[in-house]
């Protein structure tokens, strides 16, 4: 009833090919980051600190995997690891050159892990699929086998890990233990947003048609003009530097201190289940894919004592950790059931039923 | 009941017990423990979980908890993994806990520099970071008894004492096998300085977080090179791979040592073959001691714990004790020092730092014997305490050794060289600014 075609005309190309083109849309859009903003002043610290940066640093890495992946059919494994080429590329930055905002080193960051990720990409002009898949692995294992191994990388610390020191936007702290969630917060999500407008519009651009008619049929794609190449080695690029903006977030905004193995090929995987689950090819069920597989375990985890508490039933912490498993489990198997196309497909549906209710014809 | 009404239950039901979750009332302390009962570490992570666990949940069945103070002990489950810790850690910290313990070195980290912002003190006993023992740069983090260079140099003087002095070792080589991470590299300069100037070799045996259960390359390698004396730096999985391998190529059992990690499960892995395995110790194993027949009796009996009862005073389960005797006994110290009731945790910082575990205090504690006495200051977070060394004999630990003394000057040289340079890669790291009690 309020969500409708009707009455909007478009009059002109720019209208038509608008990625939101109704007018619904756009203003749910605007109340949704809106809200996001206000969240930073509503939400408490557990809410900021370890349920919505997590969220968002996993968003923009599943946007990142979904570029290659989703968008241009290269499945890759080495998400964690190209995540990890940007934290540690962003801490030589910022410690060699103090004096430099920390937020364009965050941005810098990202172009070294693109340029490592085009490069561990050469291989897919000749290999496909499992085989490339299998290839990435490769740079999965070699570069966290660097980050062990380079004690240049984290200037010699003797610990061996990565540390957030004291980082300043406008006077305010932004990074180091004296940043507060809510500063943080909102610095992930300005970046995050940023970011994402970016890749919608690579996405639905002539770059992003290159990759899909790539995804689709790379040989029809190549008679039609399409270089393979340049095509796949810019998916690898835009993807990794993504994943490494990701990567630089989590480690000094998120954590504020890792170690390597935190780039462990389970991160990969994490990473890879958030693409498939949200939905392949689609930039919003990156955040949905985010959401199921990280925030769903946190909830279940806060709501499965209070809700079994009430029949006397006291449950321990690992009982909790196990029956997160169970039903996070459960739940992938039921949504793949239901929609083998992730939760992206539900979302467009659910709103393509919006738009002739109440009267479907 | 169609699934709608069901929801709408549930949601209703969870909502009530939101309300009806009971405030944290003033006159309780909050001990978060962060435990790892799942995940590839569990088989390490639930023995010291109970044990933990038992001695503070026995503390409030015997007496009350802690000077007519409750506790409130909350589990939270980190599997190890440094992203649910960090979560632990927030879920924890609106709650006032007096103390956390990361019990893993990728979870301490990232929580040392938040400690003096959140004013809330970490104990990361014999792990984390080494350089953490200096109290003057570190005051809110804590590491007793030993770091992990007091080991290493405990291991090579038991072994040098074995040949006949130190300076037998010339000509000797050593294997190191390792976990492949900070944890496990954290040893190699110590003991490639003493090996420089002792005149042993030194081969490492790097194993890979990932690689942990397949550690046949590894031996395979140590086969070739026939180390006189192989050392081991592992935790969970690794040590009982590494007992099977070293039993499987034939490895003399009793030129294996370790660091103080190795559980019985671990040794039992290697079958018969494992006797004659040794590993450092700094407690007492066993259940024969008044507090832990107390723990037996209050808690194991009652039902409350959920180790089984052949499991108490196995030696992670008594490691857990220690962890929680330290935790106690910084909040009784507390209590002392402010004369307050329920303290916070800057309070049990300051009883930290001025803990004294003296044998008469153990022996009031009903621990008499238990372990070595433990004495922290302001400067010295650690203690530098000596180890005994124990070997398997089978089917249990025995104690084999008296005491080792920490070479303290080598220990100090690389401490302090530590800590003055992660103060100084933290550009702006910032200043004691604690207060010394007078007694310390």
């Amino acid at each position: 009833m309020l969500y409708r075609e009707a009455g909007q005309f478009k009059t002109n190309y720019v209208s038509d090919s608008a990625i939101f083109p109704l007018r619904e849309d756009r203003i749910g859009l605007g109340l949704i980051i809106l809200a996001a903003y206000a969240l930073a002043f509503l939400g408490n610290s557990f809410l900021l600190q370890a349920v919505m940066i997590p969220f968002l640093v996993f968003s923009l890495a599943s946007i990142g995997l979904n570029i290659l992946t989703g968008y241009t059919g290269l499945l890759s494994l080495g998400t964690g690891a190209f995540m990890g080429v940007g934290a540690y590329a962003c801490y030589k930055l910022m410690t060699a050159f103090p004096e430099v905002n920390v937020i364009v080193w965050i941005f810098v960051s990202g172009f070294f892990s693109a340029a490592v990720g085009a490069l561990f990409g050469l291989p897919s002009l000749r290999i496909k699929g499992f085989y490339l898949a299998v290839a990435t692995l490769a740079a999965q294992f070699f570069l966290q086998w660097c980050f062990i191994r380079i004690p240049w990388l984290v200037n010699y610390n003797v610990s061996g890990a990565l540390d957030a020191p004291l980082r300043t936007l406008f006077g305010i702290p932004i990074m180091g233990p004296n940043a507060t969630p809510q500063v943080r917060y909102l610095v992930v999500l300005t970046i995050v947003i940023l970011l994402t407008w970016l890749a919608s519009n690579l996405v639905h651009g002539r770059i992003g048609r290159m990759w899909i008619a790539i995804r689709d049929m790379d040989l029809a794609a190549e008679l039609m003009g399409i270089r393979p190449l340049q095509t796949k080695l810019l998916a690898f690029a835009v993807s990794s530097y993504y994943c490494g903006v990701a990567g630089a977030l989590l480690v000094f905004l998120w954590y504020g201190g890792a170690e390597y193995d935190v780039f462990n090929i389970n991160q990969s995987f994490f990473i890879l289940f958030m693409v498939i689950i949200g939905g392949l090819g689609s930039l919003i069920g990156s955040f949905f894919g985010a959401a199921l597989i990280f925030i769903m375990p946190i909830v279940l985890g806060i709501v499965l004592p209070a809700a079994l508490s009430p029949f006397g039933i006291a449950v321990g912490a690992d009982t909790i950790e196990h029956l997160r498993f169970i039903i996070v489990g459960a739940l992938i198997i039921f949504f793949l059931i239901v929609e083998p196309h992730g939760l992206a497909r539900l979302w467009q549906i659910g709103k393509q039923k919006l738009l002739v209710w109440p009267f479907p014809y | 009941m169609s699934f709608r009404k069901l929801s709408l239950k549930l949601v209703a039901a969870s909502l009530l017990a939101g309300t009806a979750l009971p405030a944290f009332a003033q006159d309780s302390i909050y001990v978060p423990l962060f435990t790892y009962r799942t995940g590839p570490f569990a088989g390490s992570g639930t023995f010291i979980a109970d044990g933990m666990h038992d001695y503070l949940e026995m503390l409030n069945q015997r007496d009350g908890g802690i000077g007519g103070v409750k506790l409130v002990i909350e589990e939270c489950e980190t599997g190890y993994d440094t992203k649910k810790g960090v979560e632990c850690y927030e879920a924890v910290k609106g709650k006032n806990p007096v103390m956390v313990n990361p019990w893993s070195t990728g979870i301490t980290l990232p929580l040392i520099p938040r400690a003096s912002v959140d004013k809330i003190p970490i104990l990361s006993m014999a792990y984390g970071l080494s350089a953490s023992a200096r109290g003057d740069i570190f005051p809110w983090v804590f590491n007793p008894p030993a770091t992990y260079w007091d080991g290493m140099s405990m291991i090579i003087k038991y072994i040098g004492e074995k040949e006949g002095g130190l300076d037998k070792l010339k000509g000797k080589k050593i294997g190191f096998i390792h976990l492949d991470a900070a944890f496990g590299k954290e040893p190699i300069p110590l003991l490639q300085e003493m090996a420089k100037e002792i005149g042993f070799e030194v081969a490492l045996y790097p194993v890979a977080a990932q690689d942990m259960q397949n550690q046949s390359s590894q031996w395979l390698s140590a086969r070739r090179d026939r180390p006189d004396y192989m050392i081991m730096w592992g935790w969970g999985t690794m040590n009982g791979a590494a007992v099977k391998e070293a039993v499987r190529s034939g490895y003399p059992m009793d030129k294996f040592y370790s660091v103080w990690w190795p559980s019985e499960d671990d040794a039992r892995s290697g079958g018969a073959g494992a006797k004659g395995f040794k590993t450092l110790n700094w407690h007492a194993v066993g259940a024969n001691f008044p507090a832990i027949q107390d723990i037996q009796k209050h808690v194991v009996d009652k039902g409350l714990s959920k180790a089984g009862k052949d499991k108490v005073g196995e030696v992670l389960y008594n490691r857990g004790v220690y962890n929680s005797l330290l935790i106690a006994e910084a909040i009784a110290t507390a209590q002392k020092l402010t004369g307050k009731k329920a303290v916070t945790g800057e309070d049990v910082r300051r009883g930290m730092e001025n803990i004294k575990l003296d044998p008469a205090r153990l022996k009031e504690l009903g621990l008499e014997g238990f372990t070595d006495q433990l004495v922290l200051s302001c400067a010295n977070h650690n203690g530098h305490r000596p180890a005994f060394m124990q070997e398997w004999d089978g089917t249990k630990w025995v104690k084999i050794s008296n005491p080792i003394e920490p070479l303290t000057d080598r220990v100090k040289a690389q401490l302090d060289a530590a800590a003055k340079d992660y103060a100084e890669k933290n550009a702006g790291w910032p200043k004691r600014t604690e207060a010394c009690d007078k007694a310390s």
